[in-house]
């Protein structure tokens, strides 16, 4: 309220530079008082966000492939793969975050927990798709020439589903940086902290929070897009 | 647990080290639940060592489920599958696979590995040296006639004819007593089927597996086979022979139709001419007496005498106006055409007689020099022999066994 129509009306370009000089420049806070913004707090900052972001991938993955890659290895729980996965992907975030306060409390265990439940639907999905993609008769020459069950999946499903997980984990990746400007509603500092504070930051704090954030998620599916290059068998490039 | 065969060290080149193994259907039967007729009903028969047993018949006949209890990929519901007098029961599944060589119609290759690799599979399950491996799979790969530089390659970078013959290499790898091929060459066009069926058998020949081979197709079973089984809907076994004694005596009306109208000629595609007892040829020479051509001549069973030159390569029929006078003439009555080959298949050396429209021609060894005299009533003779006297060549059969492998097409 305090951040006012006067920033409003300022011009797009002003407003932009303003963005910029504050994720770089700590400046008086709009409630005055506290030097907020500069690269040392939105570095902070971003190391928190990234923390939080890649614990709740790590444990996504620590769920989800294992349970998608032994779906698809029995060709069992298609409705769980998918079906619940794409439920899971309309609840939102925010609900969720909202009704594990009730639970679990506020804290980073809470968006924690929130950011998981975002991560793993496309995750399991992914996986699910990519092994039962996996062509029949490889699997078939695989258990008919010996293999066991889980040399099957680790030999031959999971090397020709690695191109659909990491497409898994991309989407995941993206969403869950992208979500977790949500932390501080959970009282976890976050980047979401100068936009969801915009009282305190201003709107120089929102644009600026906003604008590494985006960077953050382009950063990470361009990694991710790398990695899956360098994942993927030589085999299946050609 | 697995049973490795350690006799070849790492330094020797492993070809076929390993005794072809024995197999035995004894009631072999499988029931689905739900289902009241049998998918396999009570199959027995014993396919000797180093032979090519062809399961074939009409689609759902159970055929490719008959081979695939043997290397247990479908449990056995009733009776028995031994291999050397083994229950295949008896043994862990994927230990029994990995003794087993497998191939199926798509091949199967992993599109993630390069050849090399696909070929290796089981050598590594069954935890070989890296050397060891490295050397069988080079000899694997040239064993199936796949150049240098194939093995760094990938199954999307091959043709479907290339794919299968690693296929084939893939199964050979652990040299395995026992192969269980599934229409291995159905996915192929017609003129790569032929040419990989003929390579096929070559290698048959040198390598004496133990084959179980599934086909829908009655010529390619009578052309691989040594012994064919004709299985009917509901997984019954309508008639177990070798190919020769099928074609000579269809069981009953079933496999009469199945085997087609045309079994006699099919007959003919078992032996090659070197197997009948061809019409001795009056071989004659320019300059020869008459009166020593004339005994010739009295001694062969064909009254017209055959001009060869100073190697005995046949020149032409002669004509009458060549045998007067005192000394044999150069008086040809036609060319000697068309000349039929020792190692040709009978089905195609009767197609020449027909297409030359002549009753009979002049039969050469592999230097061109006459062996004989082959005419439409040698063949037709050759037909009434029965089947447990039908001569085939050493490169056809199993050593001691009368069934036929095949035609396989020289080389030359």
């Amino acid at each position: 309220m305090a951040a006012g129509g006067g920033d409003m009306s300022m011009p797009i370009a002003s407003l932009f530079t303003d963005a910029i000089r504050f994720i770089f420049v700590p400046q008086e806070s709009v409630t005055g008082g506290v030097q907020v913004g500069g690269i040392g707090e939105i570095s902070s900052l971003t190391a928190n966000h990234l923390v939080l972001s890649a614990a709740a991938i790590a444990v996504a993955c620590v769920i989800a492939l294992p349970l998608g890659l032994w779906l698809g290895h029995v060709g069992k729980g298609e409705f769980l793969a998918i079906s619940v996965s794409n439920v899971g992907r309309a609840v939102p975030t925010l609900a969720l975050i909202a009704f594990f306060i009730a639970f679990v409390g506020i804290g980073f265990f809470n968006v924690l927990l929130a950011l998981i439940l975002l991560a793993i639907p496309p995750l399991l999905t992914n996986t699910y798709v990519g092994v039962r993609g996996v062509s029949p008769d490889a699997v078939d020459a695989a258990r008919g020439m010996g293999m066991s069950e889980s040399q099957i999946v680790r030999r031959v499903e999971l090397p020709l589903a690695v191109r659909s997980i990491f497409g898994g984990l991309q989407l995941s990746a993206v969403s869950v940086v992208a979500t977790a400007i949500l932390g501080p509603l959970a009282s976890v500092d976050t980047l979401g902290t100068p936009i969801v504070s915009v009282n305190v930051y201003g709107q120089a704090g929102l644009l600026g929070a906003a604008i590494v954030v985006a960077a953050l998620a382009i950063l990470v599916y361009l990694v991710l897009t790398a990695l899956q290059r360098a994942a993927t068998p030589a085999g299946l490039k050609a | 647990m697995t049973a490795p065969d350690n006799s070849s060290g790492s330094n020797a080149t492993p070809r076929s080290t390993r005794e072809a193994a024995t197999l035995e259907f004894r009631g072999a039967t499988k029931r689905y639940p739900g289902q009241e007729a049998a998918a396999v009903d009570g199959l027995s028969l014993t396919v000797p060592a180093g032979e090519i047993l062809v399961l074939v018949g009409p689609s759902g006949c159970g055929k490719t489920t008959a081979m695939r209890m043997v290397n247990r990929m479908i449990e056995i519901t009733e009776g028995d599958i031994l291999l050397d007098e083994r229950s295949v029961r008896d043994r862990a599944p994927a230990e029994l696979r990995r003794e087993i060589g497998y191939v199926i119609q798509q091949i199967g290759l992993f599109p993630h590995m390069t050849i090399a690799d696909n070929v290796a599979v089981v050598p590594r399950l069954l935890g070989w040296e890296r050397d060891r491996i490295d050397a069988r799979v080079k000899e694997l790969l040239e064993l199936v006639s796949l150049g240098e530089g194939t093995g760094e390659r990938y199954p999307s970078q091959l043709s479907g004819g290339q794919r299968q013959r690693v296929g084939v290499a893939r199964a050979l790898a652990a040299d395995p007593p026992l192969m269980l091929m599934d229409e291995p060459f159905g996915a192929i066009d017609p003129i790569n089927r032929e040419r990989l069926q003929n390579e096929f058998l070559r290698l048959q020949g040198e390598l004496r597996k133990t084959i179980v081979f599934v086909t829908h197709d009655i010529d390619e079973a009578i052309k691989m086979g040594d012994k064919i089984a004709v299985l009917r809907t509901g997984g019954r076994l309508a008639q177990y022979a070798s190919p020769a004694e099928l074609l000579m005596y269809p069981a009953d009306e079933f496999i009469e139709d199945f085997v087609g109208a045309d079994r006699a000629l099919k007959r003919l595609a078992l032996q090659r001419v070197r197997d009948i007892d061809l019409w001795r040829a009056a071989t004659v020479r320019v300059g020869e007496p008459i009166e020593e051509a004339r005994r010739k001549i009295a001694d062969a069973d064909i009254d017209m005498p055959l001009l060869v030159d100073e190697h005995g390569r046949p020149e032409g029929w002669l004509s009458e106006r060549g045998m007067t006078g005192e000394r044999v003439r150069a008086e040809l009555r036609s060319r000697a055409e068309p000349t039929v080959e020792l190692d040709d298949v009978l089905r195609d050396a009767l197609a020449d007689l027909i297409e030359s429209e002549v009753h009979y021609s002049p039969v050469v060894d592999a230097e061109g020099c006459v062996a004989g005299v082959l005419s439409l009533e040698v063949i037709s003779q050759t037909l009434q022999i029965p089947p447990d006297q039908v001569r085939t060549g050493p490169d056809l059969v199993a050593p001691g066994d009368e069934a036929v492998a095949g035609s396989e097409a020289p080389s030359r």
